[in-house]
């Protein structure tokens, strides 16, 4: 867990010097605290054997994080969504659908073996003709 | 900064009043000991102030909801009190709110429990 401290840490560090104000920072560092999170419990199977890959980039445009774990993979499309009612109550899941939301954009990638996580938060409004946010999930 | 816990009696409603961050590795499995704890000496009465827990991740999340459905299964409520603004959100973005009591002041919270 101190690896996600870190990873974390380094999120705020890089959104604090893009100048988001402090609520996307939040959002940020949130995402990508789950994110390594779910590489190491999830991913990893908290093996101490096996490690996360982050990186992390400030284009210009965007902030762009990438979380990568060694673990045997998962289809993003089977995750039920924790906030209907029938999954309401429940205790775990809502790791991944925090950062859809709190992120702009959220790519999966398998890695084989690994899957290998994208999150990418825009430094300025989205253009009016791409609107949506946007996902792929790349089983290959 | 990993979460302190003190306890409080008010009106035969115990008040835990948490400071700091409810995340894996960082207090959720404090938080549902307390829980677990209060409920087993027989406290059926249980509120969260929260005014100064800035920081809740998934698991933390999933622990507050334990604790919650554990309680009702054992006739007990634990409701939530004070939530800052990004607690807020959080429970607002997940659909939480819906299922917990939540109260901007103490008074209204306990009251509430009568």
């Amino acid at each position: 867990m101190e690896s996600v401290g870190e990873v974390e840490a380094a999120a705020d560090q890089l959104a604090t010097e893009a100048g988001l104000d402090e609520e996307a920072r939040f959002h940020v560092t949130m995402a990508v605290h789950e994110a390594a999170i779910n590489a190491v419990l999830h991913g990893n199977d908290y093996n101490p054997a096996l490690h996360i890959d982050v990186s992390m980039e400030n284009t210009g445009k965007s902030l762009v994080f990438v979380i990568a774990d060694q673990g045997n993979g998962f289809d993003p499309k089977c995750l039920p969504d924790p906030s209907v009612p029938e999954n309401i109550l429940r205790g775990t899941g809502r790791g991944i659908f925090l950062i859809r939301s709190l992120m702009d954009e959220v790519h999966f990638r398998q890695l084989h073996p690994g899957t290998e996580l994208t999150l990418i938060k825009h430094l300025s409004p989205a253009s009016e003709t791409n609107p949506q946010k946007g996902e792929t999930a790349d089983g290959g | 900064m990993a979460l302190a816990i003190a306890s409080r009696e008010v009106d035969g409603v115990t008040v835990l009043d948490l400071s700091g961050r409810i995340t894996l590795g960082e207090g959720s499995v404090q938080l549902r000991d307390s829980i677990r704890d209060l409920i087993g000496k027989g406290q059926r009465r249980i509120l969260l102030d929260l005014g100064d827990v800035n920081y809740i991740d998934s698991s933390g999340l999933g622990e507050m909801v334990s604790a919650y459905t554990s309680a009702r299964n054992q006739g007990a409520t634990v409701k939530l009190l004070k939530l800052t603004k990004k607690v807020h959100d959080l429970l607002q973005l997940t659909k939480l709110y819906t299922v917990f009591d939540i109260y901007d002041d103490e008074a209204s919270a306990i009251a509430s429990y009568k």
